[in-house]
């Protein structure tokens, strides 16, 4: 057997959209073959078709030397595929046996507990990674559960496992061990593992084959040992894309320090229902520069942007922005230039069904000119304001008058950025700011907070993006636990350091 | 002394097998990743269809099995109701709970009057002298059956396919979706299973006690069972050790009053009601989340 699965001049329409065009990939067993491409570039829709999910409207393809004509992703199992979602589909108040049972088809009438513990100890113990059989899954951290899912598609003895980003929610560590282990799978069981990512780091570390797709259309397939990240990064965003070059816009050295611009944070404590949060955070940040905040999620990183938007009331410790108590009112906020852009900006700062222009106008619909002196709005100087952001950052949508949440991702991403970045911000927070953007977006946001920087606004980049985070910063923060774990150089910093500590190991 | 706790021991047995029914039915139906508020109209509507078969056929085992058929009928609705998209299932169960009293109260006018037979006790007590244990040690049926109910849902919880599927489609919809089971088909038979057990917890009421049928015979049971629920995190037997409390609590004025103690007579009767308010106030905090299907936001 050469291909484990040969997709032949597949493609994909909806409608007048084409999500796939002529397709052709094989996929040698005993592999790890990545799938590459920005948002969109149609690698979902590809594994989708594989899975038997969506049929596709064109081509063909072939599993295991057999023509493929999956109706449901229960016949693709059948054939010996298994996925492996980007978010997790545990049971969390169930144990590890108890998710193993429930994806045997059908589930036993009555189990007989004994004998499948001792069936899965026996298959645990033939694996390269071991859970225990009896912990609640809502106790597994969430490298664990990701284990666990693979672990669940490797107990059906399947010969080809296709994984979507398995990586977003891991630290470096679990990250390198969960492939590093596929690989070794692969290569001694004749597996193919089929690795859908964005993350170069993980093609150049631990795939054999690199698929990268562009718009739907299957760029080239190369063998990582003779290709580079560079190369790569090309193939991926095609040649006429301005993506590339605003990495090297404005450099580093070079820029205006200004001194009265700045932020502190001092013993930053947050006590929440759900237990202490922020514990004893400091940070200190300066104009001109920008601080990079990495973490995995749920280590404070949202309270703290909370906190600066003005949420949270009952906080303890002191935060100053340019040297003045920060009390969380708008009207500091805008005389002291402290620009907040949170998470998921669609549902944090936007209201959704109002329409682009007022979005736009939230920061300073109050004020002259957009507000008379009697407090009456003006509506045309709102929306002629409105139509200047939009050509000045170039927001994609049906209109001013419509409703924000018809946006997509990165358009409302721009439109924030249009309204939160101003002449006169003295500090900038933001957090994840390209979530869910492709390559072109995140390219423009940070030309953008590069920017900020040379016009000598503080910058706090909180991203778990990790590679951004060492990207862009000046400065580098591990947020774990409430508490900032390392402070360095992004230069010298090593990746394995910074994961150390975002996995909050504590080191002596 | 001895008299107190035979009295409160005795009360326990005797008020707890309604709470026992409709909380281990609400069980099953918020395993199932829904919650039925409605239960108090299901526990009196179970209380008047078994009252009124039991009456026509002369049998309390039928009225018992027409209480269950009923409860599981209004769980059906709920059931259905909660299935169409858009809808709350806190706003339908509320309804469902003015619509079951409602229904029953107007089915139930000619039933105020007559007799019907009643359910059988067990006598455990034979053996003893003293009338207040042998009275503490009769046992009810139905009591009976909820005692074995109990231990029988955890392990099928744990060890069955439809124990485990119905535990699937509460914790991670998507999940029991993508393994080819209809969420909805299952919260839809949880939801009946859970109604009738609840139907059946109301027959218990008008055919043993208070043991005949009025508008006033329920107080609050059904809405109480669903607080003792979260005390009980979703766990059957923890289900029977609460049943047993609240009908402990319930039984503390009477039990009071049997050694001399008939101050505040009616603040004791009310102390199931302030349990509830307790136990709601104080799980209504983080811990009370634990072993809470994830499905089951309402509480989150």
């Amino acid at each position: 057997m050469d291909f484990a699965i040969e997709t032949v001049s597949l493609g994909m329409r909806f409608g007048d959209f084409i999500a796939l065009e002529d397709v052709s990939i094989r996929f040698r067993p005993g592999t790890v073959h990545a799938l590459l491409g920005e948002n969109g570039a149609g690698k979902s829709t590809l594994v989708k078709c594989l899975i038997g999910y969506q049929k596709p409207s064109s081509g063909q393809f072939i599993v295991l030397n057999k023509e493929a004509d999956f109706a449901s992703p229960r016949q693709a199992h059948e054939a010996g595929l298994g996925m492996v979602y980007q978010h997790f589909t545990l049971a969390e108040q169930m144990t590890v046996a108890e998710n193993f049972l429930l994806v045997r088809d059908p589930i036993p009438l009555v189990v007989d507990w004994p004998k499948e513990k001792q069936r899965l100890s026996e298959f645990m113990n033939a694996m390269p990674f071991k859970l225990d059989i009896d912990t609640p899954v809502s106790q597994l951290s969430a490298g664990e559960k990701q284990k666990l899912e693979i672990l669940k598609e490797l107990f059906f003895e399947r010969r080809i496992l296709i994984l979507d980003e398995p990586t977003s929610v891991l630290t470096p560590q679990e990250a390198d061990e969960v492939l590093g282990l596929l690989r070794k799978m692969a290569t001694e069981t004749g597996l193919l593992v089929i690795l859908i990512t964005h993350k170069f780091r993980e093609v150049s570390g631990w795939c054999d084959m690199v698929s990268v797709l562009r718009k739907g259309r299957h760029v080239g397939t190369v063998a990582v040992a003779e290709s580079d990240n560079q190369r790569l990064a090309a193939m991926m965003v095609g040649d006429n894309e301005d993506a590339g070059q605003s990495a090297k816009a404005t450099p580093n050295s070079g820029h205006t320090s200004d001194k009265t611009a700045g932020l502190s944070i001092t013993d930053l404590i947050l006590d929440t229902d759900r237990g202490r949060r922020l514990d004893k955070l400091n940070l200190t940040l300066s104009g001109g520069e920008i601080l990079g905040i990495a973490g995995i999620s749920g280590n404070g990183q949202r309270e703290l942007v909370e906190i600066l938007s003005g949420i949270h009331a009952h906080y303890q410790g002191a935060i100053r922005i340019s040297g003045a108590v920060f009390n969380g009112s708008r009207k500091q906020l805008r005389v002291l230039g402290l620009n907040i852009i949170p998470e998921l900006p669609l549902q944090n700062s936007c209201v959704g069904r109002m329409s682009l222009s007022h979005n736009l106008a939230f920061r300073d619909y109050d004020l002259p000119p957009l507000s008379s002196k009697a407090g009456f709005l003006m509506l045309g100087r709102i929306e002629a304001a409105a139509l200047d952001k939009i050509a000045e950052y170039g927001i994609r949508s049906p209109g001013p008058a419509a409703p924000i949440e018809k946006l997509s991702g990165g358009n409302i991403q721009r439109a924030v950025l249009a309204r939160e970045l101003r002449t006169d911000t003295k500090v900038l927070v933001l957090y994840n700011p390209c979530f869910g953007l492709d390559f072109g977006a995140s390219a423009f946001v940070h030309a953008k907070i590069r920017e900020a920087r040379a016009r000598g606004a503080a910058v706090l980049l909180i991203s778990e993006d990790l590679d951004e985070v060492i990207g862009l910063s000046d400065r580098l923060c591990v947020i774990s636990s409430g508490r900032i774990a390392l402070e360095g150089d992004p230069k010298t910093l090593t990746t394995a350091e910074i994961g150390l500590h975002m996995a909050g190991h504590q080191v002596s | 002394m001895l008299s107190f706790i035979m009295a409160l021991v005795a009360g326990a047995v005797r008020l707890s097998t309604p709470f026992l029914f409709v909380s281990l039915g609400e069980t099953i139906t918020e395993k199932s990743g829904r919650i039925n508020l409605g239960l108090e109209g299901i526990l009196v509507f179970g209380a008047l269809s078994g009252f009124g078969a039991s009456y026509l056929s002369g049998s309390a085992l039928i009225g018992v099995v027409a209480a269950g058929i009923g409860g599981a009928l209004l769980g059906a609705i709920h059931g259905w109701l909660c299935g169409r998209p858009g809808t709350s299932s806190i706003a339908v169960g509320i309804a469902m709970m003015v619509f079951g009293l409602g229904i029953s109260f107007y089915l139930g006018k000619p039933l105020i009057q007559p007799k019907a037979p009643q359910l059988p006790d067990i006598d455990l007590g034979w053996w003893a002298t003293s009338p207040a244990v042998r009275a503490a040690l009769r046992i009810n049926l139905l009591f009976v059956l909820g005692l074995l109910m109990a231990p029988f849902l955890r392990w099928a919880f744990r060890s069955t396919r439809y124990g485990l599927i119905v535990r699937m489609a509460g914790e991670n919809a998507q999940a029991a979706r993508a393994a080819g089971y209809s969420v909805e088909c299952v919260r839809l038979l949880a939801t009946m299973a859970g109604g009738a057990l609840g139907g059946i917890g109301g027959s218990f009421l008008s055919l043993y006690y208070p043991g005949a049928w009025t508008e006033g015979l329920s107080s609050g049971q059904g809405l109480m069972a669903v607080a003792l629920v979260i005390f009980a995190r979703w766990d059957p037997m923890r289900c029977l050790w609460a049943s047993l409390i609240f009908g402990a609590a319930g039984s503390l004025g009477v039990a009071l009053q049997s050694i001399g103690i008939s101050q505040g007579f009616h603040l004791f009767n009310a102390a199931p009601a302030m349990l509830t308010l307790i136990i709601m106030t104080a799980s209504s905090s983080t811990s009370g989340n634990s072993g809470r299907p994830r499905e089951l936001t309402v509480f989150s």
